[in-house]
């Protein structure tokens, strides 16, 4: 009897360990393989593609796989067949640095692009460096990322050679989003809420700070735990606190809900983020008490860029399930930029890949420059992107629309 | 001070949720000794059963219609899962080492909630929620929502049954003898086994109400939602004296008045404003079970033995 019962519980444990499992392994679907015969490149892609996050993660992921094909299609670079290959990491940090070993161990992955995350960067950046291997994210505004802990009032330096990214910083984000609303929305007392994690407090400060620089009052800041749904206790504080507005710093899953029950508390004001909340999962989660809410997010709006017509109807034609989401066009940008350096590197050394091409994409990536979905993609010398356009959404009927868009000046 | 009313709301809502969470933690470690902590997968299952209930169902039928559906739902899909869990993963280790049953009961809990990801459709992100129409309710300076009538009704009327099914039904009656000595209540002819399994399925089908309220709270349900209130109910167990049922209720109000009081108030005294905040709430709660655990270790309610049920 004792026997069998063991034997019942090792059957449910191993069950539970194959679920495990499967999540883990489930994504090395072999995208992006063309026909012709030579050397197989492989585009690592590292995004949340599971978990409350993933809406935006698989937009990343297939707005890569769609630039490596349309590489090979056009058989970009001679002799080189680009391959996808994309890892979870679950929004979290520790995920990340495991993937970022991973993709270091595979000998052909010569670039990376992802995280979405700026604090899963953090625990990536050093592994990717080590190893000489590019990272692009399409994502990551965390200002510290490129220009170094100093970078607010000290001096700025590059931490690592190795990373770049196509997304603007919350260093222009965040007071962009406070010109907008005491310049054009004429908003004056604001509730500043973040979820302390490295994207949404730096975000909450440089916003912060512009908007008291305006003239603006902050009647209230709390900090909220992204573990939780009841907002409550800090619903009744930002009604009672007279704000005229609420700024987010942090992600949909969390806003969405936080947008909800400040507007049901009876407070019929808007929440206005950053491009953490520039997804349709905001929509669906505020749910109609959400419209009015705004949002900054990186670049002008990708269907209305001339560039990007042509990523959008391809896309489309691509059949993926998800949408591209919030950094759609950014990521296939990011993959492009790797592409670009691997021709480069190529073409330099005879049509072949040299023996150490992972250094050498590095170095070609900072000086890659060409017209991309979101407009000219290149690196300045933190490699941050030269391309410092953002703008101001609106959700409005069921979907996002753009209000403003324009360049942060100082 | 002002919103001090609105607050005391806030807490008591938070705190009947984790209350109705609570009581299955409390009821089945009372008769079996056995700390289920899959019991918030059993809550999260619950929301998915009543979110699946609203999918079937025509749109545009009627909330009234609807809602008692899916508690029934709701209810269904929870016990079946309690009842399958009591019969397939701890039953046959009942005679096992303590620390059996637990280890078996973390895995079904990663089990049951990977389950529901891989296989609920859409459920790998938040799935939205059926709303209650109808504006909210002013009572002086308290706004109370629509949602959140449903959480004051149901859980009085929730402990009012167990309390009538503990005292007044054999049923009930045999379950406080089981908790006493299983042996002996063996012994004058009760079916422990059968007791144990009614332990299980009352601590679900109240999960399942208090899922559909957390549902209809923040208007969605996503697979991870048991997890954290799992714990947070767990906690609210211990601090009412694990093993008492209205202790667990109490527990969860005491920890979910705790937790909004802390966020609203702590960042107000002078030179603990780094403290305060939402993001603090949880360690004000477990702050509060230390505190009662060394003062009371028995918890708020618990006392000897005898008394759990």
């Amino acid at each position: 009897m004792r026997q069998r019962s063991l034997i019942a519980v090792m059957a449910a444990l191993t069950a539970g360990a194959l679920t495990l499992t499967a999540c883990g392994s489930r994504d090395s679907d072999d995208s992006g393989s063309g026909d012709s015969a030579g050397t197989t490149v492989v585009i690592g892609v590292d995004a949340p593609l599971t978990g409350d996050l993933s809406a935006l993660g698989l937009g990343i992921k297939n707005s890569v796989d769609l630039a490596a094909k349309q590489a090979n299609t056009k058989k970009y670079v001679d002799g080189i067949t680009f391959k996808v290959e994309a890892l979870d990491d679950q929004a979290q940090p520790s995920s990340g640095q495991q993937n970022a070993v991973n993709f270091v161990s595979n000998k052909s992955v010569l670039g990376v692009v992802g995280p979405l995350n700026s604090s899963v960067a953090e625990s990536m950046q050093k592994v990717f460096d080590d190893a000489k291997l590019a990272e692009v994210s399409p994502a990551n505004t965390n200002p510290a990322l490129t220009q170094g802990t100093e970078w607010n009032g000290g001096t700025k330096k590059r931490p690592y050679a190795s990373y770049f990214r196509t997304a603007t910083t919350d260093a222009i984000q965040g007071p962009f989003a406070a010109q907008y609303l005491f310049n054009d929305a004429k908003k004056k007392k604001v509730f500043v809420i973040d979820d302390k994690k490295t994207y949404g407090a730096g975000l909450a400060a440089t916003f912060t700070t512009e908007f008291k620089k305006l003239g603006g009052a902050v009647v209230g800041t709390e900090h909220i735990n992204p573990d939780t749904k009841d907002f409550g206790a800090v619903v009744t504080k930002v009604k009672n606190s007279g704000a005229d507005v609420v700024y987010y710093g942090g992600e949909y899953p969390q806003a969405g809900p936080l947008s909800k029950q400040i507007k049901k508390s009876g407070a019929k004001i808007p929440l206005v983020g950053g491009d953490g909340i520039y997804s349709a999962d905001f929509i669906k989660l505020s749910g109609k008490e959400g419209e009015g809410d705004l949002a900054t997010s990186v670049g002008a709006p990708v269907e209305t860029l001339p560039s990007a017509k042509e990523f959008v109807a391809n896309y489309k034609a691509a059949g993926y399930k998800d949408a591209y989401e919030a950094y759609g066009g950014y990521s296939y940008d990011s993959g492009w930029a790797i592409i670009e350096a691997v021709k480069k590197v190529v073409d330099a050394n005879d049509g072949k890949l040299p023996d150490d091409a992972r250094a050498k994409v590095v170095e070609a990536l900072q000086t890659v420059s060409f017209d991309g979905v979101t407009g000219k993609v290149s690196f300045d010398e933190f490699g941050d992107a030269t391309n410092k356009q953002l703008t101001v959404y609106a959700y409005k009927g069921d979907a996002w629309v753009p209000v403003k868009s324009g360049t942060y000046a100082g | 001070m002002h919103e001090l009313p609105q607050q005391l709301v806030n807490g008591l809502l938070l705190g009947s949720m984790y209350g109705l969470v609570a009581i299955g933690y409390t009821m089945v470690y009372g008769i079996v000794q056995l700390i289920n902590f899959a019991h918030g997968e059993i809550f999260m299952t619950g929301g998915f059963g009543a979110l699946t209930v609203w999918l079937i169902l025509p749109t545009g039928t009627t909330m009234w219609l609807t809602l008692p559906l899916m508690i029934i739902g709701a209810i269904v899909v929870a016990t079946t899962i309690a009842v399958g869990a009591e019969r397939f993963a701890y039953r046959p280790l009942r005679t096992a080492p303590r620390l059996a049953p637990l280890i078996t009961a973390i895995g079904l809990s990663l089990a049951l909630q990977q389950a529901v990801w891989a296989w609920y459709p859409e459920a790998k992100s938040s799935r939205t929620f059926p709303e209650i129409s109808g504006g909210p309710f002013h009572l002086g300076s308290v706004t109370i929502q629509t949602g959140d009538i449903f959480l004051l009704v149901a859980a009085p009327i929730c402990m009012a049954i167990l309390a009538y099914f503990v005292a007044k039904t054999r049923t009930g009656r045999g379950m406080q003898a089981t908790a006493q000595d299983p042996d002996t209540a063996k012994l004058m002819g009760i079916n422990t086994d059968r007791i144990i399994v009614v332990a299980f399925a009352l601590g679900a089908a109240f999960a399942a109400v208090g899922a559909v309220a957390y549902g209809l709270k923040y208007g969605e349900i996503n697979f991870r939602m048991g997890f954290i209130l799992g714990l947070k109910a767990f906690t609210a167990a211990v601090l009412g004296g694990i093993g008492n049922i209205y202790g667990a209720m109490l527990g969860g109000l005491a920890l979910g008045i705790a937790e909004t009081m802390a966020t609203a108030y702590i960042s107000d005294i002078p030179g603990m404003q780094q403290l305060g905040g939402q993001s603090w709430a949880d360690v004000w709660a477990f702050v509060l079970l230390i505190v009662v655990l060394l003062v009371r270790p028995q918890g708020l309610l618990g006392e000897r033995v005898a008394d759990r049920a």
